[in-house]
């Protein structure tokens, strides 16, 4: 079930109206193979580009090309003209996705090669061409094959290192970067779930227990934004690549880890705090020893239920994209249904509180 | 009106078209679509099976909680909310937070459920 989650994002993100549409594949293809030729030389030709995923927002291609110098498979992310993230999204927008990810990478995060950002002379929209890793992201494979035993050992202390390296990602110079603390999450998640005219008194009981208890904020970091199964790369020995850096901002280093603890994103697999793999005690140990602030599992808490009622409120969101008629899907309409898993998860938490 | 086939049986056998004959023929995206089909159809079956005595269930609980006597479970949520908003229930009230409980726990039932939060909300 875990293509449900995907695209979870791009409600997030408000659209200019698509006027310039791509008016064929073939054109699409051969300004690619244009691009690729600039960036490989003229012997490089474009094998096939096959989408992957995506919304209507942010598509993901699979490229394969021949070539001297070229790599046999490549990544193409793109919006299409016209689709860019706008200001007033949550989300970052491609171009500062690729200048985060170099910035990753500098940083020793493991992330993928962005070899090329595309410029508006390329013709192909707004994007970036990055290298194709290996390995699965698939939650329900990494949780429960043999083949990522290993794997599931490694990652809550490959992921405390990651995260360390992400949070002292200096991003100070670029302007599309909100700030957004814990409690300004709670103000917008609040707003969003009351423009639903939603009357769930448990979402109003979190809402209310949050913002009384809020812990003092950390200094400020880059929070990586949604760090979680799904939108890691993971092979045999471990965290491969961190991808979708889309909803990057600058805030408290805890959401990042207390999301991963969510347990929505334990994918079934509760008694393993971070992300159903793991404990998060040696993500903490890991985080600590690669220089960031020592932390104890009670001080994720917060952010954990924060987390719950986050992904709550964005189901009612995407069912909302339903009832409005924007989108007629099944999977819309059922992702409504998926609201009281939050609810269930945000009142074991709020007793688990009570008796703390 | 007649009742035979039931809303259940014509809800089953469409889920048992979905299952056996439409979704071994889709791929990709559709079989997706398919899977979560089959899915919401199920949930349906549940809550054409439960949904009388939750709601029943749910009145009685709120009519006691806010000592009211009449209203409609839209109407006394609201008050619920407001109450929970202006500080005068808060968690460390037992009726409250058995209520919602109670409450969250009928509706996962019929919404999604092997959700491992409900099992941990059982054991409790």
């Amino acid at each position: 079930m875990d293509l449900v989650y995907v695209e979870y994002a791009l409600d997030n993100i408000q659209f200019r109206v698509n006027v310039a549409k791509m008016s064929d594949k073939q054109d699409f293809d051969s300004k690619l193979q244009a691009v690729l030729r600039r960036v490989y030389g003229e012997q490089t030709e474009l094998g096939s580009a096959n989408r992957l995923s995506g919304g209507a927002s942010q598509e993901t291609w699979l490229l394969t090309i021949k070539g001297p110098s070229a790599p046999d498979t490549l990544i193409l992310r793109r919006a299409p003209e016209g689709m860019e993230a706008t200001e007033e999204s949550r989300a970052i927008g491609l171009p500062s996705e690729a200048k985060l990810i170099r910035r990753a990478e500098a940083a020793g995060v493991a992330v993928p090669e962005v070899v090329h950002v595309l410029n508006p002379d390329d013709g192909v929209g707004e994007g970036f061409i990055m290298s194709r890793v290996e390995g699965e992201t698939i939650a329900r494979r990494i949780l429960r094959d043999e083949e990522y035993a290993i794997a599931r050992k490694q990652l809550p202390a490959q992921c405390g290192k990651a995260l360390a390296g992400i949070h002292r990602i200096d991003a100070s110079d670029m302007p599309r970067m909100r700030l957004s603390s814990g409690l300004e999450q709670i103000d917008h998640y609040e707003e969003a779930y009351h423009a639903t005219g939603a009357c769930r008194p448990i979402f109003d009981l979190a809402i209310v227990w949050l913002r009384e208890n809020a812990p003092r904020p950390l200094e400020t970091v880059l929070v990586h934004g949604d760090f979680r199964l799904g939108n890691i790369m993971v092979d045999e020995n471990g965290l491969a690549a961190v991808l979708d850096w889309e909803l990057a901002h600058f805030g408290d280093p805890r959401e990042d880890i207390g999301w991963m603890c969510t347990n929505s994103w334990r994918f079934g697999q509760s008694e393993n705090r971070l992300g159903g793999f793991g404990d998060v005690e040696p993500l903490l140990e890991a985080y600590a020893e690669a220089g960031g602030p020592e932390l104890t599992p009670a001080d994720i808490d917060w952010w954990d239920m924060l987390g719950s009622m986050k992904w709550g409120i964005m189901c009612m969101g995407m069912y909302e994209t339903f009832r409005s008629g924007a989108d007629a899907s099944v999977e819309r309409a059922a992702i409504g249904r998926r609201v009281s898993e939050t609810e269930i998860d945000l009142i074991n938490l709020l007793e688990g509180q009570r008796r703390a | 009106m007649h009742n035979q086939p039931t809303v259940n049986e014509l809800v089953q056998a469409v889920k048992n078209f979905v299952d056996h004959s439409a979704m071994p023929e889709l791929t990709g995206r559709a079989a997706f679509h398919a899977r979560v089909a089959s899915n919401v159809l199920a949930t349906i079956l549940r809550d054409l099976e439960a949904r009388e005595s939750n709601d029943a269930e749910e009145l009685a609980r709120l009519h006691d909680l806010l000592g009211e006597t009449d209203g409609s479970i839209a109407s006394l949520n609201e008050t619920l909310r407001q109450k929970i908003r202006s500080g005068e229930l808060t968690i460390e009230s037992d009726a409250l937070l058995s209520h919602l409980k109670k409450t969250a726990i009928a509706q996962v039932k019929v919404d999604q459920p092997k959700y491992s939060g409900l099992k941990a909300a059982l054991e409790e």
